[in-house]
Order: structure tokens, then C-alpha cells, then sequence
């Protein structure tokens, strides 16, 4: 006999998450009142803004070669950089947590440092490296790679501040993860590329792909350090931040908001995307 | 009272804080008390100007009235500044690097009255000054007039003009130079070659010395005569100074923002100051810094620094800023027509 009372047992959305603790309904009421005023506020201004254009205005003005071009140098950059990082932060993360030497403490506390430094800091100290006069810009002009003042210089700029996200991403979970689930592995024949394939990898994915986002949405945003290595040609080395700031300066909010409203729209995209495969992957990650 | 309007007293401390005691029915008692914070929202290459200026000023002023005062100063491109005081930056006085970007605090947000570039005299312009060559020390690549900017494999460094006063100043010195020398069609086609031969397009004109002067950036920089003395004077003798044959009368104008001061009650005050800009004391500190002094005393003093060169003014070769603005940097302009990064 079939119980007509009983639900589905469809993953539907529920209203209680069935809970010992008190204070859901205080707790949701807070969670939309303060993401209401600090993100969806000042987002629905920007929303509103650049219509004033009218549709076909906001179009044209994203149309434009030079607006494409910084778009997809900012998003196109910004995703190596994160890509860089993700084995590199996996490597330094791995080494701070899993090994004991002289002076781990002192290389775990350098890795906030991109963090912590005022962009501007960071993107004056970059470019005198990085300059055709600076120490290692020097080295890298006379093998004929230009690195600051071209796209390479705003990928290092990128790559310097997303670091830590990675690596703080992923610390904590290594350190949770138990040696013995890989011994076990181990006494039961995998090799060590298996272990780290079947074993390591796919418990760290969740937390190594949020860190490769936070990277990413990080550098799509970042100014302060880019425009001081980046030459800032239009078509070449404009980032389209400084797109932004240009066409504020000329006075052109709508458009400055045109271009700042593609952004958060192409970047939440991509977010979304990735929570996606990171549902994906912590699911099939569960031991 | 609007909650932008809180949010902008927020943001400016003791002079705006002064105006609301004062709009407050309970203390209106202090009718009489004066505001005694000015803040001065200038460009870029007048930092080093207005300390000094302002130091003189605080001390005169005390020796007047009594009154002790405090003058703060914000700096950057002057398109970026007067956009901060268009969005609410407090400024009591405006000094900036061309009439355009005053113009549109009048357009835009209504502070001043339209007609502020007659309040003065000199069309509100207590000193001027000119575009000038910054080369290398010894001149390797032999650069004396304009057409040696675009020989093959020189590199020029100028800020973007769309965000940099200077580089507005410097980019008409360079049309004016075409103009002189073929008319328009010839000017359009100088100014394309010109910027094919430049590397990096910094925001600003202090950018743009660092990018040359320390960076080792580019070969000629087109820099404000004074920032060309100062970059000597900070660098040492690492670089020369060369005077094209052709330049322009730069006019970077001074204006009180009437809206902002009554609200401070600083009025006095900041006529004041723009008036001290033409006294004989702060012309002598102008000439000093290698600004051009209006006064024929300061002017005379320093004429041995100022090297007199023909020089074209925005009036007679543009028709004045507006038109030169429209013209040639609004977008879909002669500088978006002709830019192409090389």
C-alpha cells in the first residue's frame, strides 16, 4: 500500500533545515537583510545605470574593439593566472603542511604578504623588478622577453596577488586529511601516482577549485597592482578596470557602468559555473 | 536632508563638520564663526607648489586676523579631481591644469557659476606654463624640435590625455606644431605618428615622470616645464631639458567653489587664498618652483629659468577649451581617430 501522506523523496528546496539550533528564521532574516544592503544594493544601482543609454547604447558601447579587448584581456589573464596557481599553490600548500623544516613558519607567513600589501605597493614594486631596468626585467629584455609593459607583466601582477588564496584554501583541508586513508591505499597495491589520483587529489579538488575561483574573481577585479606594469596601451595592455576609470574620468558614468555591469555579469557566470563543478567533485570526492 | 548628503559630510572631516554645527538651530550662536579649514583639490605636478604656498598663506592669514588656519591639499589627475569634487569631495578651492575640468564642476554638478573664469584676473589663471622635451643627459638621440619625436625607434613617454591634464596641454602643443607647419591634415597625421611612439600611456603626468625617470622608460618625455626642473632636481643630472621650437602657454586655472564654501562658511577665507596666488610673496614662490609668475617683479627674477620660446595659446590657435575639448578628446574625438598603439 502506497502512504499518499509521505513526500516524495525528491531533493527539493525545504524551508527548515531540521536543526537542534534555534534561530533559522532570525538567522535567514539577517543573511538577506545584510547581503540586501552590502551586495544586491549597490549592485541593482550599477544594474540601473548604464540604461540610460537605452539597449542599443549599452550594446554599442560594449561593442566597441576597445572595450572587447579589455575584457578579454582582464577575464582571459585573470583565468591563466588562476590557472597557474592551482598547482603551485597545491605544491607550496603541500610543502607547508606536510613537511617540518627550518623556517616552514616564516614561508607560511610570506604567503599572505600579497594579501596584506596595499595594491599600489605591490604594483610600484613589481614594475621596478619587472622593468626594463630593474634586476629581473633586465634579465628577461636581454633573452627578448618583455615583461612589464605587456600582458606578461599584468599576468605576473595576477598571479603575485592570487597566491594565497590558493594556498589558504587548501591548507586547512590538507591538514585534515588523514595519512592513514592513503596507507590503506597503499597496503592494498595502489602506486603513489595512484594514491595521488584517486586518493589526494579528489578530496583536495573542492577546496583547491574554490581557492582557483576566489584567485580569479580577485584578479578580474584588481587595479592598484596592474596599472602600474601595465602600460596601459588601449587595445594592448588596457585592463578593462582601467577602462572603467578612464571613461569615469571622461565624465562617462553610463558607459563606465556599461562595462563595470558586463563584468559582474560574465563573472558571475563563470562562478557559478565553477560552484557547479565544485558541488560536482565534493560529491564525488566524499569517501 | 538626503542620505547622500550625509555620506558626503562623512567623507570630509573638520571642514564639513564645521558647516553642520553651524546649520544647526541650537548653535546658530556661531553664526560668526568661521570656517578655518580649506581644502584645496588641485593636479598633479603642484604638490610640492602648494606646501609652500599654503605654509605662507597660514601664516599671513594669522598675522591678519588672528585666526589660526589649516589648508589641506588632494592631488591627481586633474580629470579625476574634478570628477571627486563633481561626486562630493569638499574642496573649498579648485586649482587645476586646464579650464575644461572646471567648466564641468559648473555644467555638471552647478557648484560655480559659469561665468568663474572671469572672477579673476588673467582668466583666473595666477601663473602659467609651457610643454617642454626631458632628455637623457648629453641628448643621445639628438631630439631639438618636434619632428625628432617620431624618427624611427625614439620613445616617447605622455600620459594618457583622455585622463591627464598635462598630456591635453602637451598633445596641442604637438597639433599646434602641425598646424604651424601644413594646417590640419598635416597636425592629424604628426600627432598619429607621434603617439605610435609610445611605449606605455600612464594616467597621470607624476606616472609618467617615474615611468621615464626611474623605470629608464622611453627616451623624451613630454612633461610640464616645471616637472622637467624638478625631475633634474630630484635625479640629479641624469637628463637635459629641451625647448622645441614651438610650444604652448599653459593656463591652469583657479577657482573658489561657491556651493562648498557657503556650506563651510569659509567664503573669506578662500578668496583669500586665490587672491594671495597673485600677491608678490606667493608669485616669488611660483616663480621658485619653476611655475611662469603674472607679476613682472617674480617674472623678472626668474626670467633666466624660462627660456622664451614662441608660444601658442588655447584661445587663438583652439577657439578655448570647450571646442578643443569637443574637438579633439570627447569620444569618437581627433586623439580616438588617430590613436593607434603601434
Amino acid at each position: 500500500m502506497i502512504d499518499l501522506a509521505r513526500p516524495l523523496a525528491l531533493p527539493r528546496p525545504r524551508w527548515k533545515e531540521p536543526s537542534i539550533l534555534p534561530g533559522f528564521g532570525v538567522g535567514l532574516g539577517l543573511t538577506l537583510t545584510y547581503l540586501g544592503l552590502i551586495v544586491v544594493l549597490p549592485l541593482a544601482a550599477l544594474a540601473i545605470r548604464p540604461w540610460e543609454l537605452g539597449v542599443s547604447g549599452v550594446w554599442h558601447e560594449l561593442a566597441q574593439p576597445r572595450v572587447t579587448a579589455a575584457l578579454k584581456l582582464s577575464f582571459g589573464l585573470s583565468a591563466l593566472a588562476a590557472l597557474l596557481n592551482a598547482p603551485l599553490g597545491l605544491l607550496i600548500a603541500w610543502t607547508l603542511v606536510r613537511y617540518q623544516f627550518p623556517g616552514r613558519r616564516i614561508l607560511d607567513a610570506l604567503v599572505d604578504l600579497p594579501f596584506a600589501l596595499p595594491t599600489a605597493v605591490a604594483g610600484i614594486a613589481l614594475s621596478a623588478i619587472y622593468a626594463p631596468n630593474g634586476p629581473l626585467g633586465s634579465l628577461a629584455a636581454k633573452i627578448g622577453i618583455k615583461t612589464a609593459y605587456s600582458p606578461l607583466g599584468i599576468f605576473i601582477a595576477l598571479v603575485f596577488i592570487g597566491l594565497p588564496f590558493v594556498v589558504r584554501s587548501l591548507q586547512p583541508v590538507m591538514q585534515d586529511l588523514d595519512a592513514e586513508v592513503e596507507e590503506a591505499a597503499q597496503t592494498l597495491g595502489a602506486t603513489t601516482l595512484q594514491r595521488v589520483i584517486r586518493v589526494v587529489l579528489p578530496a583536495l579538488a573542492p577546496a583547491l577549485i574554490s581557492g582557483v575561483s576566489l584567485a580569479f574573481a580577485r584578479a578580474v577585479g584588481e587595479y592598484g597592482s596592474v596599472v602600474f606594469i601595465a602600460g596601459n596601451l588601449p587595445m594592448k595592455t588596457e585592463i578593462a578596470p582601467l577602462l572603467i576609470v578612464i571613461k569615469l574620468e571622461q565624465y562617462d558614468y553610463a558607459g563606465a557602468a556599461a562595462v563595470g555591469l558586463a563584468m559582474v555579469v560574465i563573472a558571475f557566470s563563470i562562478l557559478i559555473g565553477i560552484n557547479a563543478a565544485q558541488t560536482w567533485f565534493a560529491r564525488r570526492g566524499r569517501p | 536632508m538626503s542620505k547622500t548628503e550625509i555620506t558626503r559630510r562623512g567623507l570630509v572631516g573638520a571642514g564639513a563638520a564645521l558647516g553642520g554645527v553651524a546649520a544647526m538651530p541650537g548653535v546658530a550662536l556661531a553664526a560668526a564663526q568661521l570656517g578655518n579649514t580649506l581644502l584645496n583639490v588641485s593636479y598633479d605636478p603642484t604638490r610640492e607648489l602648494y606646501k609652500e604656498i599654503n605654509a605662507a598663506y597660514a601664516q599671513y592669514w594669522k598675522a591678519k586676523t588672528g585666526q589660526a588656519i589649516t589648508i589641506n591639499q588632494s592631488h591627481g589627475g586633474s580629470g579625476k579631481q574634478a570628477r571627486a569634487v563633481i561626486d562630493g569631495l569638499q574642496a573649498d578651492v579648485v586649482t587645476l591644469a586646464l579650464a575644461a575640468d572646471i567648466d564641468e564642476i559648473a555644467k555638471r554638478a552647478k557648484l560655480l557659476p559659469a561665468n568663474w573664469q572671469s572672477r579673476l584676473p588673467q582668466n583666473s589663471t595666477p601663473y602659467t606654463s609651457t610643454v617642454v622635451f626631458l632628455v637623457k643627459k648629453g641628448n643621445p638621440w639628438k631630439i631639438h624640435d618636434w619632428p625628432d619625436l617620431i624618427r624611427p625607434g625614439v620613445g616617447i613617454i605622455s600620459p594618457n590625455p583622455k585622463t591627464s591634464g598635462g598630456a591635453r596641454w602637451a598633445y596641442l602643443a604637438a597639433y599646434a606644431y602641425g598646424l604651424k607647419h601644413g594646417g590640419d591634415a598635416a597636425a592629424q597625421d604628426y600627432v598619429r605618428k607621434l603617439y605610435k611612439q609610445a611605449p606605455v600611456l600612464p594616467t597621470g603626468a607624476r606616472d609618467a615622470t617615474t615611468t621615464f625617470a626611474q623605470r629608464g622608460l622611453g627616451d623624451v618625455l613630454l612633461a610640464w616645464e616645471n616637472e622637467a626642473y624638478l625631475t633634474i632636481e630630484e635625479f640629479g643630472p641624469k637628463f637635459d631639458i629641451v625647448y622645441p621650437s614651438l610650444s604652448i602657454l599653459a593656463e591652469p586655472p583657479v577657482a573658489v567653489i561657491d556651493r562648498n564654501v557657503e556650506r563651510h562658511n569659509t567664503k573669506f577665507l578662500a578668496e583669500g587664498y586665490l587672491n594671495f596666488l597673485y600677491s608678490p610673496i606667493a608669485q616669488d614662490i611660483i616663480g621658485k618652483h619653476h611655475f611662469r609668475p603674472r607679476e613682472a617683479k617674480a617674472a623678472a627674477k626668474y626670467a633666466a629659468n624660462f627660456k622664451p620660446i614662441p608660444l601658442v595659446t588655447i584661445a587663438d590657435t583652439f577657439g578655448g577649451w570647450t571646442k578643443a575639448q569637443a574637438t579633439h578628446f570627447a569620444d569618437g574625438g581627433v586623439f580616438d581617430r588617430i590613436y593607434k598603439p603601434s
